[in-house]
């Protein structure tokens, strides 16, 4: 690609771009455009091996030079992946495999007939919808920070320009960097990661501390366990968060800017190296960028699987060479930072936001959201709900929105029983608080938070003991063992709530649970340890009957904990087959001598004894005849 | 402790010259070595400490403090059962105590031929194809139990082959 080294030149080369886009997507080209979900999701639903499919049955067919075929970022809609739509018609087909890559081709490219089969089935109507904006799980929601994510090729730099691209940048050139962070702040823009800190107030605190070097860090290190925002946008559109980064930089005089990705995260590290590269031929990142003098480079740094380093000063002192662990503040990173020079740290879907606030302007991104809390946000909506996927809507839609409208409601006909927000910071919310609007403040006054966007539906097989004592595993693990009420106020807390769950808890263990809490609360040092208790303090709040029936019935209601519940095989549904005996891996099935009414063999029966309570012989029983209880 | 031999030696201080321009080099140095040489053992810290002046002491601390960096070797095939809260409450703790029982070691530990290291992932962002399971790269989706044995054996064969 040619460079280009002025601003004149950028608004050609957007002209020309987004000429190319537009034909593609109107069909002005006529051409016929087939993209398939790249994320990591398709990706391993073998997405690359239809695309290759595709590309061999085009080129047989002489097709190849009317028909392109490439991957495009994620879609969103993962539970129904491998995506493939086609344009201009805009058809979407899911859950595609290669066998179906023929019939694509034959009935839809060279016949223009709609592969009925292969369309998406709205759940509720029984409706098949062949285009992606009417499906519902699409309708509530609003792409801001998604931006490009699942149209644009996130490896080819003339997409994301003809979508955009860095005619934010190119606005905050125009302007002086105060313009820039006041822009900001009138956008209401809190930061995406968790804390909903204003990011213009960060930024401003930036500005005015002098120094001769500062940087700007973009948090990719999202380690909260079912949440995956910032792995799609890095993957989806690179450029988007690149761009951001650019205009921080400009905003508070920086230029150089590290991004500290998750190693988890392979594909999206690949994606951003090529996008910086890219970014760096066309020149617009490097020295004198578009000509106005400013200057600005990227970095990446990977991280090595620590939770903790997703706080921002543990960050930094990773990017330093150093053990993860948190500094404590003041001063904080605006002031000494990064090598102690003045730094901000923004989150990947904060900077993904900054580009679209400088193109449309601070109004038109703070018209959408709520008092407090302005734009939309991206959650990972996952868990027990029928449309898993990564969702962008605008503050203030409701959880019920969210859960029913988007998600599709929970699988099975099971009932609601609580949806998690926050990861491990964060707590449960119960169905009476369904209708809440989302937004930073409301979440927190709840009893919850928004974190950087997990949202986890939790139905009634799930255990709210279990999940307590699952994010308190997580936080045990993950604690940097710096200060002591983190360190050891979470293993006693896991202590007692593995005993809970072992059926061996009393009820004065729920009155130290708490008490323990406030102490980690009140006294550690950084946010890991300031809400590590929040999944206890939530479910004690919203089910302490369930804590209970643990302690005192030694039951568990929701047949999760392994002491506290057994399999049994119905004898007179049990038809004989000896499916469950063989796969026991504890040989506890035996045959008893009785013979159910109308069945030729005798049932089987489960030595609760022996049992390890695996549950493979009710998974293996076609017949219905294994309960738990 | 054996001492490494010359070719290992060189390896590692190719790597650690790679980043000689880089203000604080010492995450990616041992990124590195950990991705081309599997571990960083005692041995190998020693170099890196005789190629940039920071202490075995630092530097143990930083390997030991990130899951990682190992300073035993891990097997041959890395079976990663992700944790994240979206696979666990589908069941992904059955999965990884099958892979568990059927190998005969704990999360974190490897195999005594070498064949296998079963870990336990802390969210590999495949939420929507919960439970995940990640071999070498390769993602296994919405695993159930009955599949393990299966998977196991393929890789066994593969590695007999």
């Amino acid at each position: 690609m040619n460079r280009i080294n002025t601003v004149e030149e950028l608004e050609k080369k957007i002209a020309d771009c987004t000429g190319c886009v537009d034909s593609k997507l109107t069909g002005a080209d006529e051409k016929r455009h087939i993209v398939l979900c790249g994320g990591t999701g398709c990706l391993s639903s073998n997405s690359k091996e239809i695309m290759e499919k595709f590309k061999a049955v085009l080129d047989e067919k002489g097709l190849s030079d009317k028909v392109t075929v490439n991957l495009v970022g994620c879609f969103g809609f993962c539970s129904q992946g491998p995506f493939v739509k086609i344009y201009p018609e805009n058809t979407l087909y899911r859950m595609v495999s290669e066998a179906d890559v023929e019939d694509i081709v034959e009935q839809d490219i060279i016949n223009n007939t709609i592969v009925e089969r292969l369309l998406y089935v709205e759940p509720v109507t029984g409706d098949k919808v062949s285009s992606q904006e009417d499906i519902n799980f699409y309708k509530k929601q609003r792409r801001v920070a998604l931006h490009g994510c699942g149209v644009i090729n996130p490896e080819e730099i003339d997409e994301a320009l003809g979508m955009g691209a860095f005619q934010g940048l190119k606005k905050a050139l125009s302007m002086t960097p105060q313009e820039v962070v006041q822009e900001i702040l009138e956008s209401g823009l809190r930061g995406r990661g968790g804390g909903g800190f204003p990011a213009g107030r960060k930024w401003s605190f930036a500005q005015a501390s002098e120094s001769d070097e500062k940087y700007v860090v973009c948090n990719g290190d999202e380690g909260d366990p079912g949440a995956f925002m910032d792995r799609s946008i890095l993957e989806g559109n690179p450029l988007a968060v690149i761009e951001g980064m650019m205009i921080a930089g400009y905003a508070i005089g920086a230029s150089n800017g590290y991004f500290y990705v998750r190693a988890e995260y392979p594909i999206a590290v690949s994606r951003l190296k090529i996008a910086i590269k890219q970014a760096r031929e066309a020149g617009l990142l490097g020295e004198n960028i578009l000509g106005t003098g400013f200057n600005f480079d990227c970095h990446i740094r990977l991280g090595a699987g620590a939770f903790v380093c997703g706080e921002e000063t543990a960050l930094l002192n990773s990017i330093e060479g150093k053990r993860g662990m948190p500094r404590p503040r003041p001063p904080f990173p605006a002031v000494k930072g990064l090598w102690q020079k003045p730094t901000i740290v923004n989150n990947v879907e904060t900077l993904a936001c900054v580009p679209f606030i400088m193109r449309e302007g601070a109004a038109e991104f703070a018209k959408v959201g709520t008092e407090g809390s302005k734009g939309t946000k991206v959650f990972a909506l996952g868990g027990k709900v029928n449309n898993v996927g990564l969702v962008e809507v605008p503050m203030g839609t409701t959880l019920r929105e969210l859960v029913y409208d988007i998600g599709g409601g929970i699988p099975g006909g099971k009932k609601f029983k609580a949806i998690q927000t926050g990861g491990p910071s964060g707590g449960c919310l119960t169905g009476k608080y369904l209708d809440e609007p989302i937004d930073f403040d409301n979440l927190v006054k709840k009893g919850s938070m928004m974190g950087s966007g997990g949202a986890i539906v939790m139905d009634e097989d799930n255990c709210m003991v279990d999940v307590a004592k699952f994010y308190m595993e997580f936080i045990c693990d993950e604690s940097c063992g710096k200060c002591s009420p983190c360190r050891i106020g979470t293993k006693r807390i896991l202590e007692i709530l593995t005993r809970i769950t072992e059926g061996n808890g009393t009820l004065e263990d729920l009155d130290v649970l708490e008490e323990l809490s406030t102490t980690i609360q009140k006294n550690s040092l950084c946010a890991l340890g300031q809400t590590a208790a929040n999944p206890v303090n939530s479910t004690l709040k919203h089910f302490r009957e369930e804590y209970i029936a643990h302690i005192v019935d030694k039951k568990c209601p929701a047949h999760v904990c392994k002491n506290l519940m057994l399999y049994k095989i119905d004898p007179d549904k049990c038809i004989g087959c000896g499916m469950c005996a063989r796969n026991c891996p504890a040989g506890c099935i035996e045959r008893t001598d009785y013979i159910p009414e109308g069945h030729k063999l005798a049932s089987f029966k489960i030595d609760p004894e022996k049992c390890v309570k695996c549950g493979l012989c009710m998974s293996n029983c076609k017949f219905k005849a294994i309960d738990k209880e | 402790m054996a001492r490494l031999q010359e070719a290992a030696v060189k390896q590692i201080e190719e790597i650690c010259d790679r980043y000689c321009d880089e203000k604080t080099p010492l995450m990616m140095i041992l990124s590195d070595i950990q991705n081309e040489y599997g571990y960083i053992p005692l041995e190998v810290q020693e170099i890196v400490s005789a190629k940039t002046g920071i202490s075995v002491a630092e530097i143990y601390g930083v390997v030991t403090f990130y899951s990682f960096f190992s300073l035993t070797p891990k097997g041959k095939y890395v079976i990663g059962c992700c944790l994240g809260t979206a696979c666990y409450v589908k069941g992904a703790q059955k999965v990884i105590d099958r892979f568990s029982e059927l190998l005969g070691i704990r999360p974190g530990e490897t195999t005594e031929d070498g064949l296998f290291t079963l870990d336990a992932l802390r969210c590999i962002g495949a939420c929507g194809i919960a439970p995940a399971v990640s071999i070498n790269g390769k993602v296994y989706p919405k695993v159930e139990t009955g599949q393990v044995e299966g998977i196991i054996e393929s890789y066994r064969k593969e590695a007999s082959a």
